[in-house]
């Protein structure tokens, strides 16, 4: 497996705060990694520094051997390479889902209409949407405009695709069938960093997860060391606030 | 009542309207055109220009129609600049909607979550495809209503232009009621072309509303 992404002493600062204090991190094509950590602790930080949405301070991110932390110019062309999907869906309310899915391809790449479109339909339908197509965002549930917000991205055909919290927002059920959706990519071999809270989904989609506190990572490992035997006592503590046994 | 009387008046009160019409509308032009500019200018907080354009907004918003025409048309000249009525009571209105107008704007401009702009940005579109394509379109939805409030408010301010003796319906209603003393009829006229002119333009008003707004508001 190749390398496609690095991040090599990456420090984010606002002001004297510093978000995040030399990170670096390896993702090789394919792999999935999962970052968890408390609020605050800089994770989505990080998701957004990847993509150019926040500026960093020191550090190199390497995508797919391409240096692309500091450069104004070539940002625009290098977001195409890497989809976001955030946690508040933010699809474009006064366009159709079709609308809201093709937009990217026809405006940034210059594709063909009819082309995208069917692109579009397929996706849709892979995400069992292809019914709304000409509905507004507003008629959709939580869970069904996540969908949307991951084809949207997807149709970019990202090398690497950032999901920040997707199903924070989100009733158990939804949570279900927007998770569904990311572990069939996981499956298909889809090189992802997943922000999330939902411990079970992260062992069961991660090949690496990440561990994040005060703007550091504190440990990381393959999700059977991670849940089971954890190094840390900060990450220890972190996993039992996710059990209520007494 | 005396429908003779009406049936006299009535000429008069047509050419009155043609003329409020056409001033009322040039003012509106005027007043969108200098309001999409001004808020944009504060939008983007452009330079040097953004105090500039604040301290219009917060002139003209905060000083009656009346006073500003007075000062076009009464104070220009002193300065060595002659302007007619006409053109007195459509750069006033302009400069007093231009105002409205731009408050209008803004209000859309900024009410459109920055979220949008990253999930643009996201996605790899430009500034200026993300402009046109996702905050243009919304912040426009959001600001229709208050824009079509803008457009009626701005046509009944007319009534002020009598002051510079420009021959509008109401410059008209009052000359008459002058001269033959027939009150009623004078204003029963006022009132009618006063709504012949409003109705309209409140219906197309709902019209528009209707169609930016459907798709995000659904109503």
């Amino acid at each position: 497996m190749s390398e496609i992404l690095s991040v090599k002493n990456l420090s984010k600062r606002f002001d004297d705060l510093t978000v995040l204090d030399n990170i670096n991190l390896s993702v090789n094509e394919g792999e999935v990694v999962v970052i968890v950590g408390p609020s605050g602790c800089g994770k989505s930080t990080f998701l957004r520094c990847l993509n150019g949405l926040e500026d960093i301070q020191d550090g190199e991110i390497i995508l797919d051997g391409e240096n692309i932390s500091h450069d104004k110019k070539t940002l625009q062309k290098n977001r195409e390479k890497i989809g976001m999907v955030f946690q508040s869906y933010d699809l474009f309310p006064h366009k159709t889902i079709l609308d809201n899915v093709t937009l990217a391809p026809i405006k940034v790449k210059k594709r063909n209409k009819k082309e995208v479109e069917q692109e579009a339909l397929a996706l849709l339908e892979r995400v069992g949407l292809l019914s709304k197509k000409d509905n507004y965002p507003r008629q959709l549930s939580g869970g069904q405009k996540q969908r949307v917000a991951i084809v949207r991205a997807l149709i970019m055909q990202p090398k690497v695709l950032l999901l920040d919290e997707i199903t924070a927002a989100l009733d158990p059920e939804m949570v279900h069938e927007v998770l569904d959706v990311v572990l069939s990519l996981a499956k298909e071999g889809r090189t992802m960093l997943i922000v999330t809270h939902e411990m079970q989904f992260a062992r069961a989609v991660a090949d690496k997860i990440i561990f994040i506190d005060g703007g550091k990572i504190v440990e990381e490992g393959t999700p059977s060391e991670f849940f089971d035997n954890p190094k840390t006592d900060r990450l220890k503590k972190f996993l039992q606030t996710f059990s209520y046994n007494k | 009542m005396d429908p003779n009387v009406l049936s006299s008046y009535l000429p008069l009160y047509v050419q009155a309207f043609l003329l409020t019409v056409k001033i009322g509308w040039i003012g509106i032009i005027i007043a969108i055109l200098i309001g999409v500019i001004v808020a944009f200018t504060i939008h983007f907080n452009v330079p040097v220009l953004k105090p500039i354009a604040k301290a219009y907004v917060e002139l003209f918003r905060n000083t009656p129609l009346l006073v500003q025409l007075f000062f076009i048309y009464f104070g220009l000249p002193k300065i060595g600049i002659t302007v007619s009525a006409e053109v007195c009571g459509a750069v006033g209105l302009g400069l007093l909607g231009g105002s409205y107008m731009a408050e209008s704007f803004r209000s859309g401009l900024d009410a459109v979550p920055v979220s949008q702009s990253e999930s643009a940005l996201a996605l790899g579109l430009s500034q200026s495809q993300l402009f046109g394509s996702v905050i243009l379109p919304q912040a426009f939805s959001i600001s229709t209503p208050s824009i079509v409030a803008n457009v009626i408010f701005l046509l009944k301010e007319t009534s002020v232009f009598s002051a510079i003796s420009l021959m509008d319906l109401m410059f008209t209603a009052k000359d008459l009621i002058g001269l033959y003393y027939n009150t009623t009829e004078c204003l029963v006229l006022l009132v009618v072309f006063y709504i012949v002119m409003l109705v309209p333009v409140s219906i197309l008003g709902t019209v528009l509303e209707k169609k930016t707004r459907y798709k995000m508001f659904g109503v």
